[in-house]
């Protein structure tokens, strides 16, 4: 592209762009949230309208390990970005290897949970509505997990190597947002599925 | 026109012709470009080019639908016909024309450079156009009924329980599917981009109030992207889950809803619409301030409306669903929702009009397909208002009033804006005119295709002809009216050749259009034609809504009024 | 305030100019923007020209539709003569003169007066509008039955009506007969709508405004028709590929008529001994599969009830004329007629083909 060659006369920045990571990150969350809102919904209107097959009660137990784990790991993620800001890339590493570790912990701990639903209550995606929208609602907000942890894992990789210094701790922030959404989605998806339509 | 040389803003650098490269090498430069002025014309041009493809499915309905019991073609291809004339134009037609406008005018409207994350937008057209060929790839691919290819014929909004498996045999129903997921997630990202763009990278001076019509249009689409598309990318994961995984969203034989889907779809597929027309406004709010000679009419109200628009937007969909058999208060809400969407509509037009009020304006081409539009729009609202009224919704729904409705608003308001827009900064782009003879010959010939087509469409709807049918009967007296529809359906097709030899002749051959051309008071007429890579040499510092006024006018500028 | 001070310098006042050949050029074509449309207007409104037209209703929720339906047209006509000739007069009294120098007019930024007017004033007209409709919607919607209303289940299948009379316990495809229902003594039908696969739509515009059957899900309606005849519709939600062609056929009968209708189609099929032939057709075949002959051992489902089959003026959901012709060619092979449908090619020799024609044309 014949613009790398051309200096730009005056380089400047406009005021605001230093602010172009969070919102952009913002404009993603809000995308993002209509995307599990809708699954919300359909599992809100299908709750107690399956044909047959087990209902939560029967076979939903609270996941309190898991959520603490990840709710936890939301703490780690601030700590680990309050120690970039200040520099210190050892105590950042050691924190930000803690969040992915609580967050694997959950995803572990999910797939025990349906293993257990499938082979031992018989509860599979197409046994009935409830299968269904649990399965898709929760399974949804894993693959976002799962997501965050390789981008987590990407950056931890990038701090072993040592190219993140104190000057990437807005990108570092703004990446960590989306760890916080994935969270606060949680707490959603927690709400309805094991305490309201249960 | 002031004909005399336009004051030299302190922006400009002399230009700096190219010499003449390799093909390969101009090719590459284009395929990994992230230049948004670049990919805002491969959005354009790949608007256009699906425009003329859904033309072609158009005809072929018209050719079908204009005698009674016409066997030209089958009832399958028919019904692929029209699903993938509305998907194609929508899509892949519509769309790419609006991030098309987007892309290129945002940046340099507020005095930027580029977008807030150029790669991101070079994804997000790519992905779209990926989009595109994965769905007429449908065509060709997967196996089809009487050889015909597998192409999509579900309908463009694809209701279930007609997408399930055991009535869409096939992969045709997958192609729609994956086609416009793929497409929906460029969509998210030039929406993120566009409105984080005009967040973040306004120029010194730029505030919001003083933000282009045009870029306030983009912001309020693009958080409308955001919110609306995300609810069709939901839906159509479940309807995969439902076809491939065995799940049952929309399963009716395990309880599931029909009428779910058709919530999910419209609470995208009213919004969508809005997205595809507010940029359409705002070339209109761009180009007649310029041709009347006045500045827009109400820019507060004017912002305030599109804000109101957008929110009101989202909470009108169910009036698609009138039919359904929702409670007498489900009904009564959508009617208050949509007829008050009337009210801000109304107020812009209303901006418009005021705006030429007093003006002295100049019919050149832009102005003629924007004075068009507004009166289109004017129409199409009120048969909207029509059809918001519940119970007369309930004769005319599914019906060609529907189609003429809503015709009438793509074609007549965003199709002419896209008209208007393409005039306007054609020789900003290029740095070259559009011949304004060939100009009015596509316009009058398009305008009377036009109304041929669709004001006579409204007539079959009000005599009960449903949509989407491939055939009908000579006695139900609705074979007069199709013949009119399709022969104005021909009228536009001239038309738009008209506008396709007028570029490519223009290209080569225009007058050279100079950096201000139309005597226009925003940033990007401050620039060559057609800019420099980098927009502008350094960035601009403005201080009112018409910066280029104010350079133009030192001793009455804008700033002092505002 | 929203406009500066004159600039004298840059103020050219208009002053009166003769009406040009171009003005009346521009009068001409605005004329026609507005007869054009009216002209549309009225012309639809011709009874004559389409037996499903939605401005000559027969029956209560299609007047009630109708007269809101005059109303809000006329709202819109107003609207569009006023707004249309101030976009005409601006574009036509404000257009750039050959004369005119380059001084640009006064730069007006707006007027609060005016565009506080044009908000108060759309949103009576949207509030009317919108009481109007409520009105309507809750006079159909919620309306009260007579205890001596007809009962009727419409189930929608890819591409034919199944209509059962509940109350007289037999079940009929394709026509819909109903009394016709005296306004001062009103004997409406209510149509409860079912699908039995995907989703489509009641549509006779003479009759009423039209309600999806949607599986899963059951949908009501009423008519009560003033006027015996016959009112033709058809499926308005796209359904596959034979949606064009699933005709609707209403039929009002006067009180006697009725009653002689539902008589005739309680009695079990015709048993001739001469067309035997044709029965041990019918019976030995798959036709069993998917239709029912009451009193015979059928009871398929998944295709019309052929028990009154002569009854009907056509075959296929309307698609055909009900005569020998087309009996014979839809049994030999469907897709002639209706191409997509879902009742295969029977595959049966040309004897067996006159016999069951006969069998077939026998069942009044």
């Amino acid at each position: 592209m014949a613009a790398a060659s051309i200096a730009v006369p005056h380089p400047q920045s406009p005021p605001y762009a230093h602010y172009r990571g969070k919102i952009g990150m913002w404009c993603l969350i809000i995308a993002e949230s209509s995307i599990f809102l809708i699954f919300v919904v359909a599992y809100l209107y299908y709750a107690g309208k399956s044909l047959s097959g087990p209902t939560p009660a029967q076979v939903l137990d609270v996941p309190i390990f898991n959520s603490i784990c990840l709710f936890s790991s939301s703490l780690t993620i601030v700590l680990a970005e309050r120690a970039l800001h200040s520099g210190n890339i050892k105590r950042f590493g050691l924190c930000w290897f803690l969040t992915i570790a609580l967050g694997v912990i959950f995803l572990v701990g999910t797939g025990r949970e349906w293993y257990h639903l499938i082979y031992d209550d018989g509860l599979t995606i197409k046994t009935n509505l409830f299968g269904t929208t649990f399965y898709s609602l929760v399974g949804l907000h894993a693959f976002h997990v799962t997501v965050g942890i390789i981008g987590l894992t990407i950056i931890l990789l990038l701090t072993l190597a040592g190219t993140v210094r104190q000057e990437h701790s807005y990108r570092v922030s703004v990446f960590s947002m989306y760890w916080h959404f994935v969270d606060v989605v949680w707490v959603v998806v927690l709400s309805v599925v094991y305490f309201i339509a249960r | 026109m002031a004909e005399a040389q336009p004051i030299v803003p302190p922006l400009i650098v002399s230009p700096e012709r190219e010499a003449s490269r390799p093909f390969v090498q101009t090719l590459h430069g284009w395929i990994v470009t992230v230049d948004h002025k670049r990919l805002g014309v491969m959005y354009f041009s790949y608007g256009i080019l699906f425009l003329v493809v859904g033309g072609i499915e158009a005809m072929i309905m018209r050719a079908q639908l204009a005698v009674a019991n016409n066997h030209l073609v089958s009832p399958e291809t028919f019904n692929q016909m029209f699903t993938m004339h509305g998907t194609t134009m929508i899509f892949f037609a519509a769309m790419p024309i609006v991030f098309g406008f987007g892309n290129y005018c945002v940046p340099i409207m507020i005095g930027a450079r580029d977008m807030a994350f150029p790669r991101l937008n070079a994804f997000g057209f790519w992905m779209s156009a990926l989009g595109g060929i994965i769905l007429y790839f449908s065509f060709i691919g997967g196996f089809g009924l009487y050889g015909a290819g597998s192409a999509p014929d579900v309908g463009w909004f694809a209701y279930a329980p007609l997408t399930s498996r055991a009535f869409s045999v096939g992969h045709s129903t997958d192609y729609w599917i994956v086609g416009l997921l793929v497409s929906g997630f460029g969509s998210i990202a030039t929406g993120l981009n566009i409105l984080t763009t005009a967040l973040c990278m306004r120029c010194p001076g730029m505030k919001l109030n003083r933000l282009p019509l045009m870029v306030w249009m983009n912001v309020v689409t693009s958080f409308l992207v955001l919110v609306a598309v995300s609810p069709l990318t939901a839906a159509q994961i479940m309807l995969l889950i439902d076809r491939y995984l065995g799940g049952h969203f929309f399963d009716t034989q395990a309880g599931g809803s029909a009428v779910i889907w058709m919530h999910f779809f419209w609470v995208f597929g009213h919004p969508e619409v809005y997205i595809l027309v507010l940029p359409a406004f705002g070339i209109l709010s761009e180009v007649i301030p310029v041709f009347s000679r006045k500045p827009i009419f109400g820019y507060n109200a004017m912002v305030g409306a599109t804000i109101a628009i957008g929110f009101i937007s989202l909470t009108v969909w169910a009036h698609h669903m009138f039919t359904v058999g929702m409670t007498s208060y489900a009904n009564a809400f959508f009617v208050a929702s949509t007829s008050a969407i009337a009210v801000p509509t109304g107020i812009k037009i209303f901006n418009w009009v005021g705006t030429m009020w007093g003006g002295k304006i100049r019919f050149k081409t832009p102005m003629l397909f924007c004075l068009a539009a507004v009166a289109q729009m004017l129409i199409a609202g009120l048969t909207g208002i029509m059809l918001s009224a519940a119970p007369f919704n309930w004769q005319l729904s599914g019906s060609y009033f529907v189609v003429a409705h809503f015709h009438y608003v793509i074609v007549g308001v965003i199709v002419f804006g896209t008209f208007a827009g393409i005039y306007y900064w054609f020789p900003k782009v290029t740095g070259r005119m559009l011949s304004d003879t060939l100009g009015k010959w596509h316009f009058w010939l398009f305008l009377i295709g036009f109304h041929l087509t669709f004001d006579f469409m409204h007539i079959p709807g009000l005599l009960g002809m449903p949509r989407r049918i491939y055939t009908y009967d000579a006695s139900r007296g609705w074979e007069g009216w199709n013949i009119i529809v399709s022969i104005g359906a021909a009228c536009q097709a001239i038309a738009v050749l008209i506008l396709v030899i007028n570029v490519i002749w223009s290209l080569y051959k225009g007058r050279e259009a100079g950096n201000d051309p139309w005597d226009a008071w925003t940033l990007e007429w401050a620039t060559t034609s057609p800019p420099p890579a980098y927009n502008f040499a350094e960035l601009p510092e403005v201080r009112s809504r018409r910066p280029l006024w104010d350079l133009k006018h030192p001793e009455d500028p804008d700033w002092k009024y505002e | 305030m929203h406009s500066r001070p004159l600039n004298p310098e840059r103020f050219t006042p208009n002053g009166r100019r003769p009406s040009t050949r171009r003005g009346s050029w521009w009068k001409a074509v605005s004329g026609f923007c507005v007869a054009f449309p009216t002209a549309l207007c009225a012309l639809s409104a011709d009874p004559q020209p389409s037996p499903t037209t939605i401005f000559n209703p027969a029956s209560t929720p299609a007047h009630e539709i109708y007269h809101l339906s005059l109303f809000v047209l006329s709202v819109c006509l107003g609207i569009f003569l006023v707004v249309f000739t101030l976009i005409v007069y601006a574009a036509v009294k404000y257009r750039r003169r050959a004369t005119d120098d380059n001084s640009e007019p006064p730069q007006i930024y707006g007027s609060n007066q005016v565009e506080l007017a044009w908000t108060v004033i759309p949103i009576l007209i949207v509030v009317v509008l919108f009481l109007a409709s409520a009105r309507v919607i809750h006079a159909i919607e919620d309306a009260e039955f007579p205890p001596d209303h007809l009962e009727v289940i419409a189930v929608g299948h890819q591409f034919w009506w199944e209509f059962r009379y509940p109350g007289y316990g037999f079940v009929t495809a394709n026509e819909l007969h109903v009394p016709v229902s005296d306004p001062d003594h009103p004997t409406p039908t209510h149509i409860v709508l079912l699908s039995a696969d995907t989703d489509h739509s009641f549509w006779v515009p003479k009759l009423a405004g039209k309600t999806d059957l949607i599986p899963n899900r059951r949908n009501e309606m009423w008519i009560d028709p003033h006027d015996v005849g016959h009112y033709l519709g058809q499926c308005a939600q796209y359904c596959g590929i034979q949606h064009a062609k699933m005709l609707l056929n209403v039929m009002v009968d006067s009180p006697q008529d009725f009653h002689r209708w539902t008589a005739e189609q309680k009695a079990p099929a015709a048993m001739f001994d001469q067309f035997a032939a044709g029965r041990r057709v019918y019976e030995h075949n798959a036709c069993v599969n998917c239709h029912t002959i009451a009193g015979t051992d059928s009871q398929g489902t998944f295709g019309p009830d052929l028990t009154h089959l002569m009854s009907r003026t056509t075959i296929a959901s309307g698609a055909a004329p009900n005569d020998e012709k087309n009996l014979r060619q839809w049994i030999e092979d469907p897709n002639v007629i209706k191409p997509g449908c879902l009742m295969p090619a029977m595959q049966l020799n040309q004897q067996d083909i006159d016999a069951l024609v006969a069998y077939l044309m026998s069942l009044r």
